[in-house]
C-alpha cells in the first residue's frame, strides 16, 4: 500500500468520525451524513491505484456499479417515508452479504491451509455477514408485512438455535485449525443464513428497530473482519466504527423502550403463554364509538389537546391533515401539543420526521418525559393510529410482552379519543384495555380521512 | 502479511472501537434512526473490498463472486447515504421545505 493511499484512507477515516459526531446533533446531522459521504468517495478513489485489473475484472466492476447505483438510488428515493425502516434493513443486509462474499472470495484465492490471520477473520466475516444478510431480510419481511409481525415461536426453538450456533462454532474451528480445503465455507455460509433467519423470527415486529440496529453493528464488524482478510485499513477503521457505535446505539434504543437488550432479543420465549390471558380480558367489554361531529365539538371546546401520533398516522400519510386540525384548533384558542413516544411508529424518530415534513413547529413536539405530567390537565388526548405506546398493560400487567416499557399517560386525560382502523391490537399483538375505558371514544377509519372529517367538524362547531 | 502489519491493524481496530463508542454517546432519541442509517451507509465501505476482489477476478467463480459483491456493496453505499439524506432533509430549519397549499400562517415564537 503506497503512502498516498494510506494518507487518503486516513483522511477518509477522519471524515467518517467527524460525520458521526455531526450526525449526533439535530442541527448538523444532515451535513454529517454528507461529510461521511465525501469520506466514502475519497476512500473509493484512493483504492484505484491499488487495483491491477484483469480484463474480466474491470468489466464486472463497472457492470456491478452500473447495476448497484440505480437500485440503491432509486430504492432510496422512491421508498415511502413509512417504509424507510425496512429499506434501511435491506441496505444493511446487502452490506452484510457483500462482506461475506468478499471473505469467501479471498479465502478461496489463498488456497488450502490459509494462515490463521486470514482464516480467522474470513470465517468471522462469513458467519456474521450471512447472519446479518438473512436476519435483515427477515426484518424487512416483517416490517413489509410479508411475514406476520408477531413473534414466530415453536417448541424447542432455543435448543435448535443453540445447536445451530454450536455447529457454526465447531465448523469454524475446524476450518481455521484443520481444514485442508476452504470449500467447507459452503456449509458455514448456509448455517449462517439459517441462523440469521432462526434468530430474527421469534422477535416481534415492534422490536425490529433494535434488531436492525444490532444487525447493522454486525455488518460493521463483518466489514472490519473482511478488512483484516484483505489487509485494508479503510475497511478496518470504518467497519469497526460502525460495529462499536452500532452496538452502543442498539443499547440506547432498547433503553429508550425501557427494556434490556436480552429481553428484546429473547423475550418472545417467555411470553408465549401470556397470549390467552390478554385475549380473555377483552371479552364482555363494550366500546364507545363516536361520530366525527361529536368528537369535533369535543375538541373545539377543549382548552388543551395532546395529540399522540403513531404508526397509523404514518401509514395513512395523515401528517398534513393532523397539522391542519391542530391549526384549526389553535385558531380557536385551543392549546395543542404532540406527545412523541420514543418508539412511536416503527423507529425512534419516525414521528418527528413525519411531522416535520408537515411543518409542525419543533417546539410543539414533546418527548415523553417532558409531557407525561401534562396529561392530567389535558381535556382530550387524541391518539392517532397509536396503540401500544399508551397501553396501561405496560405498567400494570406483569405478564404482558410490553410490561416495563414506559408509556404515555394518555389514560390520565379527561377524555381519550382513539382514531383506529379497527379494534385490531397494535404491533406488539396485545389487547389494550384503554380502548374499553369509559373515558374513551373510538373514531374508526383511516387516520387521514378521519382527521379531514374532524377538521370539517371543528370548523362547523 | 507480516506480524508487525497485523499488529498495526489490530491497534487501529482497538482504537476505533473506543472512538466508535465515544462519538455517539450523547445522541438524542430523535436521531437514533438517522444515525443507524448513517452508520449503515458507512459500512458500505465494503465496496472498497468488493472492488479489490472483483478487479483481479480470473476464473468464473471469482467473476461471479466479484460481480455479486460489487452489486451488493454499491446498493449498500448509495442507498445508505441517499436514504439517510432523505430522512435528515426533514430536520432542516423551520422554513417550509416545499411550498404547501397554503403558507404556514403562524410565526414560531421561540
Amino acid at each position: 500500500m503506497t503512502v498516498w493511499v494510506s494518507l487518503a484512507y486516513l483522511v477518509a477515516a477522519v471524515l467518517f468520525i467527524l460525520g458521526l459526531i455531526e450526525l449526533s446533533s439535530p442541527k448538523s446531522a444532515r451535513r454529517g451524513n454528507q461529510v461521511a459521504a465525501v469520506g466514502m468517495v475519497i476512500a473509493l478513489g484512493a483504492t484505484i491505484p491499488l487495483l491491477h485489473f484483469t480484463a474480466a475484472g474491470i468489466i464486472i466492476t463497472i457492470i456491478g456499479i452500473l447495476i448497484g447505483v440505480p437500485i440503491g438510488a432509486i430504492g432510496a428515493r422512491q421508498v415511502k417515508m413509512t417504509a424507510i425502516p425496512q429499506m434501511v434493513a435491506l441496505f444493511n443486509g446487502v452490506g452484510g452479504g457483500a462482506a461475506a462474499v468478499v471473505a469467501v472470495s479471498e479465502l478461496l484465492l489463498k488456497g488450502s491451509h490459509p494462515a490463521f490471520a486470514v482464516a480467522f477473520p474470513s470465517v468471522f466475516s462469513i458467519v456474521i455477514g450471512s447472519v446479518s444478510f438473512a436476519g435483515s431480510l427477515i426484518a424487512f419481511s416483517k416490517l413489509q408485512a410479508l411475514l406476520t409481525g408477531t413473534p414466530i415461536t415453536y417448541p424447542g426453538q432455543q435448543i435448535v438455535n443453540g445447536v445451530l450456533a454450536l455447529a457454526i462454532v465447531a465448523l469454524s474451528v475446524y476450518l481455521i485449525a484443520v481444514a485442508s480445503t476452504p470449500i467447507i465455507f459452503v456449509p458455514l455460509l448456509i448455517l449462517g443464513l439459517v441462523l440469521g433467519v432462526a434468530f430474527v423470527l421469534p422477535i416481534g415486529g415492534a422490536d425490529m428497530p433494535v434488531v436492525i440496529s444490532m444487525l447493522n453493528a454486525f455488518t460493521g464488524l463483518a466489514v472490519a473482519a473482511s478488512g483484516f482478510v484483505l489487509g485494508n485499513f479503510a475497511l478496518i477503521v470504518a467497519g469497526t466504527l460502525v460495529g462499536a457505535s452500532g452496538t452502543l446505539l442498539t443499547k440506547l434504543m432498547s433503553d429508550a423502550m425501557g427494556r434490556s437488550l436480552g429481553n428484546v432479543l429473547f423475550g418472545a420465549f417467555g411470553t408465549v403463554t401470556a397470549g390467552p390471558a390478554g385475549a380473555t380480558s377483552a371479552e364482555g367489554k363494550s366500546v364507545r364509538s363516536g361520530t366525527p361531529e361529536d368528537i369535533g365539538t369535543l375538541l373545539a371546546y377543549s382548552r388543551k389537546v395532546i395529540i399522540v401520533p403513531g404508526y397509523g398516522l404514518a401509514v395513512a400519510q395523515g401528517q398534513h391533515a393532523v397539522k391542519e386540525l391542530a391549526d384549526e384548533l389553535e385558531k380557536r384558542g385551543v392549546e395543542v401539543e404532540y406527545a412523541i413516544h420514543p418508539v412511536a411508529g416503527r423507529m425512534p424518530g419516525h414521528m418527528n420526521v413525519l411531522l416535520a415534513e408537515a411543518n409542525v413547529p419543533y417546539e410543539q413536539l414533546k418527548e415523553m418525559d417532558q409531557i407525561n405530567d401534562e396529561f392530567k390537565s389535558t381535556d382530550v388526548a387524541l391518539v392517532v393510529g397509536a396503540n401500544d405506546v399508551v397501553n396501561p398493560a405496560a405498567e400494570n400487567s406483569p405478564g404482558s410482552p410490553i410490561y416495563g416499557m414506559p408509556i404515555l399517560n394518555a389514560d390520565q386525560a379527561k377524555n381519550i379519543v382513539f382514531m383506529k382502523r379497527s379494534m385490531r391490537p397494535g404491533f406488539a399483538g396485545i389487547d389494550n384495555e384503554l380502548l374499553y375505558d369509559p373515558k374513551t371514544v373510538m373514531l374508526f377509519g383511516d387516520a387521514k380521512d378521519s382527521l379531514m372529517k374532524l377538521v370539517a367538524a371543528v370548523k362547523a362547531a | 502479511m507480516n506480524d508487525s502489519s497485523l499488529l498495526n491493524e489490530f491497534t487501529i481496530f482497538v482504537l476505533a472501537i473506543f472512538i466508535g463508542f465515544e462519538v455517539i454517546s450523547k445522541v438524542p432519541t430523535i436521531l437514533h434512526t438517522p444515525l443507524m442509517s448513517g452508520t449503515n451507509a458507512i459500512h458500505g465501505i465494503i465496496l472498497v473490498g468488493a472492488i479489490l476482489i472483483a478487479a483481479t477476478a480470473r476464473d468464473p467463480l471469482q467473476i461471479v463472486l466479484g460481480l455479486v459483491a460489487v452489486i451488493l456493496a454499491t446498493i449498500n453505499v448509495v442507498g445508505g447515504f441517499v436514504v439517510t439524506d432523505r430522512m435528515l432533509e426533514m430536520f432542516k430549519g423551520r422554513q417550509p421545505a416545499k411550498p404547501a397549499e397554503k403558507t404556514p400562517p403562524e410565526k414560531t415564537a421561540g
